[in-house]
């Protein structure tokens, strides 16, 4: 598909950006008193449908539902959307392989719409069926199978999983022509390598931990990186400083909620080139991730309100808006 | 060579010029108004009220065709195929009026298909701030200028030969 071939598709993307959220209006849905008052402005704003419920997990579930509605209604090619799902993939991976090794049955959660059904995955992973799965999981099934029937050891299959699932986004913006993909690879690989350094740090784990579970990135050097959550957190500021994610450090320095917080920003700094380019995937694929963002941080919101967080906490955890 | 040359004819050559106006500035008007029709029927589908703006985005790459059109009807007119009185004409004239003709034939071509992809995204300001529509329609006005630049060098260059 040539990129003028997505003159449609963009254009009206550019006019669905209208209706996305901006900073003015999550601090007018901060300013809702309570959580019922939040989700009345949220209706208020289209979200949900004319038969959703008021509440939070349907007018959210029905949002996400939206987003891929209207990219379906644009008749693009879909695979170019499959990186953004890898994580959701393989979490029913890691879901399937627990379920069997450990005979919780209904434990675990898994998401829908993925190309391998809950119910034919569990049967992968009981039969030892990898073939069955996309190349990109094979092996990583199999090792997360061993580990866990063998050790018993739940951390060990999570890392496993999830290097492979970073292993899989790498490759992917690797293989495509598109920049947003490979500009979304690379942004989502560092940035969970640096999440990996400073939970590690936290948590004293070893050298060959660390390397286990970081996925090689253009940005970062792994080992480096590894090195230097060994000595603390300071020398993974001071990494992160002399390798362009200085705002990471800075948010490291602030609080674990602003470091979070920076972690996603980042995603959506790597996107926003794309409200500027007429042509190409790279506005739908910025679309689906900023509808993502936006629907991530009302949950929180939501979830702060229900609590009873104070709005400086609540302000503290809200995501930068694409528009 | 020679042979072809004076078996086409000056005539022959001149229609040649005449065709190549109409078709290749043609073609890149059908081009660049079909890609600005995909992208306004994307922000109508959204917003039927913005169906006004955008079709005067959609319609800007189409002047191009016009001109070609416009182009050949003078050298039609010229050589007399219009008039009924058609003459034979020297090899050398017919082959100056092709000439003649390839400005707004290239130009139209090229600058129809720019201006079909400007158009687009001037169509995307539109979708998000239809305020703006002003602005946004010099964008592919712009390019409209080197149509019209090759317009008024076919024009003078055809009249200007003589028969």
């Amino acid at each position: 598909m040539s990129d003028t071939q997505y003159a449609y598709a963009v254009a009206r993307i550019r006019a669905l950006e209208t209706s996305l959220f901006s900073s003015s209006v999550i601090e007018q849905l901060i300013a809702c008193k309570d959580q019922e008052a939040a989700l009345r402005f949220l209706q208020e704003k289209g979200w949900g449908g004319a038969d959703t419920a008021l509440n939070a997990d349907a007018i959210l579930t029905r949002e996400r539902e939206k987003i891929w509605e209207t990219i379906k209604e644009m008749h693009v090619d879909m695979d170019v959307f499959d990186v953004l799902s890898y994580p959701n993939w393989f979490h029913n991976l890691k879901a399937a392989v627990k379920e069997v090794c450990t005979g919780e049955s209904g434990a675990n959660i898994f998401y829908e719409g993925t190309p391998v059904p809950k119910e034919e995955m569990v049967r992968i992973i009981k039969e030892k069926d990898y073939k069955a799965l996309p190349e990109n999981m094979r092996q990583a099934a199999e090792e997360a199978v061993e580990a866990l029937l063998h050790s018993g050891d739940g951390q060990l299959c999570d890392v496993i999983i999830d290097r492979a699932t970073m292993d899989a986004i790498k490759e992917a913006g690797r293989l495509s022509k598109d920049e947003i993909i490979r500009d979304y690879a690379e942004s989502t690989v560092a940035v969970a390598n640096i999440k990996i350094a400073v939970r590690s740090s936290k948590t004293a784990k070893s050298l060959e931990f660390m390397k286990r579970a970081m996925a090689p990135c253009d940005s970062l050097n792994v080992d480096a990186l590894a090195h230097a959550a060994l000595a603390g957190m300071d020398s993974i500021m001071e990494y992160l400083n002399g390798n362009g994610y200085a705002e990471g450090a800075e948010a490291l320095k602030e609080s674990p909620s602003a470091f979070e917080r920076w972690c996603d920003n980042r995603i959506i700094q790597t996107i926003k080139p794309q409200k500027s380019n007429p042509f190409s995937v790279g506005p739908l694929v910025a679309y689906v991730i900023a509808r993502e963002n936006e629907i991530k941080t009302v949950r929180i919101i939501l979830t702060c309100r229900q609590n009873g967080l104070p709005d400086d906490s609540i302000r503290e955890r809200v995501r930068e808006m694409y528009v | 060579m020679l042979d072809l040359l004076e078996n086409v004819g000056g005539t022959g050559w001149a229609i040649l010029g005449a065709a190549l106006a109409v078709i290749l500035s043609g073609c890149g008007s059908a081009y660049g108004v079909g890609i600005a029709g995909q992208a306004a029927s994307g922000v109508v589908t959204e917003d039927p009220d913005k169906f006004a703006k955008v079709l005067i985005m959609q319609l800007l790459p189409g002047t191009q065709g016009i001109y070609g059109l416009l182009v050949a009807f003078i050298t039609l007119s010229k050589i007399g195929l219009l008039g009924g009185g058609a003459e034979d004409l020297e090899v050398m004239t017919g082959i100056m009026i092709l000439a003649a003709c390839l400005p707004i034939a290239i130009v139209g071509l090229v600058s129809a298909r720019n201006q079909g992809k400007t158009s687009v995204a001037a169509i995307g300001i539109v979708a998000k701030k239809p305020d703006q529509f002003g602005k946004a329609m010099l964008f592919p006005a712009m390019v409209e200028t080197y149509a019209i630049l090759a317009l008024l060098i076919s024009i003078l260059a055809i009249t200007a030969i003589p028969i």
